[in-house]
Formats: C-alpha cells, sequence, structure tokens
C-alpha cells in the first residue's frame, strides 16, 4: 500500500484516498505543434522499472493535484512536492541520487 | 420557506459508543483566499472561532471554522442563522474574488461518542488516529467506508462527522455496526 504525503494539506493519505492521474511533467504540445509531436504527447509515456514520477490527486482530501517521485519497482517513495511547477525540486533530485545513484527520467537527472 | 429537516431526524444508535446524527446544522462553504485578513476576520466576527491553521478545526460552542484546502474554509454556525452569516461575508469581502454558499441541507453531521470512538472511526478510515498524531483540534477529510467524509473531534471521547446527505443513512449505519463491533483495544 502507498501512502503519500500531500503537499498541499500536510496530511499522510492513503492509496485509497488518492487517485492516480499519470505521468508527471508532461509537454503540452497544442496547435501550431507537428502531428508527432502532438501524437507523443497525448500518448507517448515511460513505463520505467525504478525512478518515476507521477502525479496524484488527493481526491477524497482537498481535492489537489500533487505530484510524487517514487520507484516502481520497491515501491520506495522519494517525496511529493507542488504540482505548480516545471521540474522537480533539487532536494526531491538529491533524495533520489542518493538511493539510485546515476538515475535518469525524461530530461532529468 | 419549506420546513428544513436533517437527513436521518435526530437518529441515534445507543451503546457503549453512541452514535448520534447532529441534527440541522448551518454549513456555508467558502473558497477564497485564506491568507485574506479580511476574510479571516468575518470568519471570525460570524463563528467566534479563530481561524484554523491547515488541516485544523476551532471550535467556539457550538461553532466551528474548519480548514478544507489551501483555498476552502467550512463555516459552521447555527441552522437558522445561515443566511445572516452569508450576508455578513458577502459584505466584508465585496469586490473580491471569493465563493460562499450555504450547504447546510446537502450535507449531514453524525456524532459518535463514548470511551472507544477513537476505535469506531479508525474501523472505517485510513487514517492514523493514535493519540499522538490526532488530537482535538485536528481536522481531517477522507473517506469512511466507502464515501467521502470529514471529521474532528469536539473533546477527547467525541468525533464529528460531515458527510453528504444522500450517503447520511450508509455512514451512520456503517459507524453504528462499527460501534457495534465493540472496542478492540489497540489506541
Amino acid at each position: 500500500m502507498l501512502t503519500l504525503n500531500c503537499p498541499y494539506c500536510g496530511k499522510d493519505a492513503d492509496e485509497t484516498d488518492l487517485h492516480g492521474e499519470g505521468e508527471a511533467h508532461l509537454k503540452r504540445h497544442g496547435p501550431g505543434s507537428s502531428d508527432d509531436e502532438f501524437h507523443d504527447y497525448l500518448f507517448q509515456r515511460q513505463n520505467p522499472k525504478g525512478v518515476h514520477f507521477e502525479r496524484w490527486r488527493h481526491i477524497y482530501g482537498c481535492g489537489k493535484f500533487f505530484h510524487a517521485a517514487r520507484c516502481t519497482a520497491t515501491l520506495q517513495v522519494f517525496g511529493t512536492y507542488s504540482a505548480q511547477t516545471l521540474e522537480p525540486p533539487q532536494a526531491i533530485k538529491d533524495t533520489i541520487t542518493a538511493a539510485r545513484p546515476g538515475w535518469s527520467w525524461g530530461d532529468f537527472s | 420557506m419549506s420546513n428544513a429537516v436533517s437527513a436521518l431526524q435526530g437518529a441515534v444508535a445507543p451503546g457503549e459508543v453512541t452514535v448520534r446524527e447532529g441534527g440541522l446544522q448551518g454549513m456555508i462553504t467558502l473558497r477564497g483566499d485564506l491568507s485574506n485578513a479580511k476574510l479571516k476576520s468575518v470568519c471570525k466576527a460570524v463563528t467566534g472561532a479563530t481561524f484554523p491553521k491547515m488541516g485544523k478545526a476551532t471550535m467556539s460552542g457550538d461553532n466551528a471554522l474548519a480548514w478544507m484546502s489551501p483555498d476552502e474554509a467550512l463555516i459552521l454556525v447555527p441552522h437558522a442563522d445561515t443566511a445572516d452569516a452569508i450576508a455578513k461575508i458577502d459584505k466584508a469581502l465585496k469586490g473580491q474574488h471569493y465563493l460562499a454558499e450555504n450547504l447546510s441541507d446537502a450535507r449531514a453531521l453524525i456524532f459518535v461518542e463514548g470511551t472507544y470512538s477513537r476505535e469506531v472511526m479508525a474501523k472505517a478510515a485510513p487514517v492514523d488516529l493514535h493519540p499522538s498524531t490526532f488530537q482535538p483540534g485536528d481536522f481531517r477529510r477522507t473517506r469512511l467506508g466507502q464515501v467521502a467524509a470529514a471529521f474532528w473531534m469536539k473533546d477527547d471521547d467525541t468525533f464529528a462527522i460531515i458527510c453528504f446527505r444522500s450517503v447520511a443513512d450508509y455512514t451512520f449505519k456503517l459507524l453504528a455496526a462499527a460501534a457495534k463491533g465493540g472496542a478492540v483495544g489497540h489506541f
């Protein structure tokens, strides 16, 4: 069972209090983009074994979306952070580096 | 105006831990910038309670203020005073971006009272209710069984629970069954 700390209300929320909202840090390709870019934006998702960044929603709680960094293989949670950001905060990256040296995910490492 | 009745009309499931419907309760949802000093002061003016910090509820008699989310507060006042309270909020926040809505009759209030009320709640909610982490003044929105609910502790032996009116019967029976099951002896 996954327990994530919601950065908006500060509560430890059990997986049943939350709703998974897919991959984090998607870059939107809208009007003016090429068909390939739009296709990838809509359908192309990472499916890593290891470090992963996800969006979650505290659906039974404060209702806010937030981001979580965790390991898909061990369910280790590296941290949660605000959704109002384009990349993970340095503190989260440092935590991941300490646990999984040499990790990379998308444009981040 | 029609004659207002509460969802379960004061139903009681007596026992060592009693589950009791709270009857009519005025509830106002206030959305806006919770750091706004005017918003905080009008909340205090209508309830008498100080404005709660994140994840907390404050009480003043039967009135209460609860922190629902970073941009939402719940105001509890007597059912008959709801319209007056909203009028005061509208006056105080005139011209600002906010929403104050009377949701009294969309919701139900249930009390769980008794020595092991903490364990009754812990059976239904995925929340750490150990006395070291949850005390009077703490407020939590979560689920009870299969439905969304919010609760706080009025005192060491009393929980107050708010749920939607449409699931009041389910919530009441869930809590009554949990109370009937007896203490676990964990806390």
